[in-house]
């Protein structure tokens, strides 16, 4: 196995149950069904892109999601959350100041410091783009250190592109911007279609590349071979995988992928190390 | 009298268990010990060795168990019933945080652990096998489950040496009985009228010197021994005699994690399907099978609430619910994952299997689903991916 990024060990005093409860500071709407929520930091809170919280509604329980917010602006922490049942139903009938649980960070990262130097893809579909923007975030912040980077990024809808409002400050980053829809509308003047095409038109990937990918799996497994078609190697190529969560460290067994937990072995994975279970039917 | 050192012996007559039981109560300890519930063999409190079911002994087979006298057998001649450590270390159902909500935010409290020390009398190698793997899972990983560290801390395991074995039995595969590991305070051995009793830590030690014990005579240690090993010497014989009735099942173990990896697609999986009924027995009996799911327990206002921690078995759809559907949608994908975990990522999780060999979740399968059979069905060539 690569040496990957693992995750901050917390000592073995803390009660790994225990949340922290915080405010609520901001609530954004994205698009329709998702929005962004602003948390105040823990004292002391870090994170690296990639990483999630537990984020807890007493009465309702807990749900994983993604920090999507700037590493180096740890006093506020953002969650962008499509409203999906249960625990994500009661987030969104919260309103600024209230207060909710928080347990994390948990998991891997995406190896953002690895690769200086190195060509940089980034594939996302839907929500899958919450979790990578950190990572643009700490590309643009340093982005003389890398070589060529581009965001492929694909929604159903134009409707339910996230983050449009920034395409244009990454693409000031010097990051190239490429975006597709499954289903245009009368607005819609891009290309149509799903990610793993769009690649192609990114000719300089290749063996000094790095793709970190994150939507649903089946977009994963497609972008995931038409990088190594277009030449990237299996080590160089990283996928955040979602299973169901309960605990987020380790003990409930809830989020098994064959050897590993994705709740502390993933979210984050290289390649080689999930590809003999990554296409196996309902693994 | 001074304590008798770790790795020594002393021999009781066998009712001076008794006395036993009562050190340890005296001592504040809950005391529970194998005891006869609606037909089976489970640990219950016990206060007096009549309790105990000696004579007795277990026929166990695939669905199948039975409890009958047997005017040969001992006090300890049957074997494990569907109750294993597991409940002790880690209940059924358990709170792990209470909240109650105040004008701004939530007060958190930690509920009191119930955590008067335990003393299980009668366990076997194949459960202190199976709690050391618990102990990986709960104690060695990055994160330590506090609950289940309190409760391990305060037990006391008093082991016994099986000098039988159940046609289920198949701890001689996986090297995990039928004699006792370490990590008992006091190992057990059967004798005619007497009882060995073997010290195995510092707290057993201090126990063993008030049970009034002589030294055992010259050849009755190696007696004890022997009668444990000629049972393994049984079980190992067992393909050569084809006596599947008294001397266990076998679970071939060379490859053992890249024959099952490396067979995912493999036809048996969706044949053992059609047999299974996803009841999730299997997983509630095994002894080192840890899922949980965390459920909230709300008062009608809302305002008080009770993180609940209960056993949860991959059997089930919710175990592996996610907002695009269950990741495993099928009872085929659901006893691969069970399978697959038990005896080969566990590997790469923990560094060990997670099976002792134990054999309860082929008793107490309604329809009599044996892994041994599975396993062998998948074949012995490991696949090259
Ligand atoms: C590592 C990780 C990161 C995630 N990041 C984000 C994110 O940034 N934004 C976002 O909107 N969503 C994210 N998700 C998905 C999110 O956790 C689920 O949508 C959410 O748990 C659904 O909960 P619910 O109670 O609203 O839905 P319900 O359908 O009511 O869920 C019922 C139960 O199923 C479980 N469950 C349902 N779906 C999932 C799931 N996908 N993963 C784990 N458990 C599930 C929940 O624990 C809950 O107990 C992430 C999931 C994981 C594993
Ligand atoms: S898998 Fe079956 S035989 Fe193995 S430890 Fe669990 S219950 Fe016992
Ligand atoms: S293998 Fe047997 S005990 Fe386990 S879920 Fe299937 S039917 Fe139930």
């Amino acid at each position: 196995m690569p040496d990957l990024p693992t995750l901050s060990a917390a000592p073995a005093s803390v009660d790994p149950w225990q949340p922290a409860f915080v405010e609520i500071v901001a609530i954004h709407d994205e698009t329709p069904g998702v929005r962004t929520f602003d948390l105040a930091a823990p004292h002391g809170y870090t994170f690296e892109p990639g990483q999630f919280n537990m984020l807890y509604v007493p009465g309702y329980g807990e749900a994983a999601i993604s920090i999507s917010s700037h590493p180096k602006s740890p006093q506020v922490i953002s969650h962008t959350i499509r409203r999906a049942g249960n625990v994500t139903g009661a987030l969104f009938r919260c309103q600024p100041g209230d207060r909710i649980g928080l347990r994390g960070p948990f998991g891997s990262s995406w190896p953002v410091g690895r690769y200086r130097g190195a060509n940089v893809v980034i594939a996302a579909g839907g929500i899958g783009l919450a979790p990578l923007r950190p990572a643009i975030y700490q590309l643009a912040a340093h982005r003389e250190d890398y070589g060529r980077v581009a965001v492929v990024y694909g929604s159903r809808h134009p409707k339910d592109l996230l983050y449009r409002e920034t395409f244009d400050q990454w693409r000031r980053a010097d990051i190239e911007v490429l975006v597709t829809v499954d289903f245009a509308d009368d607005h819609w003047t891009g290309p149509i279609g799903v990610v793993p095409t769009l690649l192609e038109q990114l000719p300089w990937m290749g063996p000094h590349t790095t793709l970190w990918t994150c939507g649903p799996e089946i977009m994963m497994r497609f972008t995931a071979q038409q990088a190594l078609r277009q030449g990237i190697t299996p080590d160089h190529l990283y996928l955040s995988l979602e299973r169901n969560m309960n605990c987020a460290v380790g003990l409930c067994g809830h989020c098994q992928f064959g050897p590993s937990f994705v709740c502390k072995d993933g979210p984050v994975y290289a390649y080689r190390q999930i590809a003999p279970f990554l296409f196996v039917h309902d693994f | 009298m001074a304590s008798p050192r770790i790795g020594s012996w002393i021999k009781i007559p066998k009712e001076r268990l008794q006395q036993l039981i009562d050190t340890l109560a005296s001592d504040g300890y809950r005391v529970v010990g194998p005891r006869i519930r609606d037909g089976a063999i489970i640990l219950d409190d016990l206060t007096d060795i009549r309790q105990l079911p000696a004579g007795v002994v277990d026929e166990q087979d695939g669905g199948h168990y039975r409890l009958r006298e047997d005017p040969t057998a001992g006090w300890f001649d049957f074997v494990v019933g569907p109750q294993s450590l597991k409940p002790f270390v880690l209940p059924p159902r358990e709170p792990l945080l209470q909240l109650q909500r105040t004008s701004e935010t939530w007060q958190t409290e930690t509920p009191e652990i119930d955590d008067r020390p335990v003393a299980v009398l009668g366990l076997r190698g194949c459960d202190l096998h199976a709690l050391s793997i618990m102990d990986r899972v709960f104690l060695e990983g990055p994160y330590v489950d506090p609950r289940y560290e309190k409760r391990r801390a305060s037990l006391f395991l008093i082991g016994v040496h099986c000098r039988r074995a159940a046609p289920t039995c198949f701890c001689h595969s996986l090297k995990t009985g039928p004699a006792l590991p370490a990590g008992f305070d006091l190992g057990l051995s059967e004798l005619e009228e007497h009882f060995l009793l073997e010290v195995g830590s510092r707290r057993g030690a201090a126990v063993a010197a008030r049970l009034q014990g002589e030294e055992p005579a010259s050849g009755e240690i190696t007696r004890a021994r022997m009668a444990t090993r000629a049972l393994e010497q049984r079980m190992h014989d067992r393909p050569l005699h084809g006596d599947r009735r008294t001397a266990g099942r076998w679970l071939e173990t060379d490859h053992l994690r890249d024959r099952l990896l490396g067979n995912l697609e493999h036809p048996r999986w969706s044949e053992v399907a059609e047999r299974c009924l996803a009841c999730a027995n299997c997983t509630m009996v095994c002894p080192t099978c840890f899922c949980t799911t965390v459920e909230e327990v709300s008062d009608l206002s809302g305002d008080s609430v009770t993180r609940m921690r209960r056993w949860e078995s991959c059997f089930t759809w919710e175990h592996s619910y996610t907002t695009a559907g269950p990741v495993h949608p099928t009872t085929q994908s659901r006893y691969r994952q069970w399978l697959t975990h038990k005896l080969a990522s566990w590997h790469d999780q923990f560094g060990t299997s997670g099976c002792v060999g134990c054999g309860r979740c082929i008793t107490w399968c309604p329809v009599g689903i044996d892994l041994t059979e599975e396993v062998a069905a998948l074949g012995n060539e490991v696949p090259h991916a």
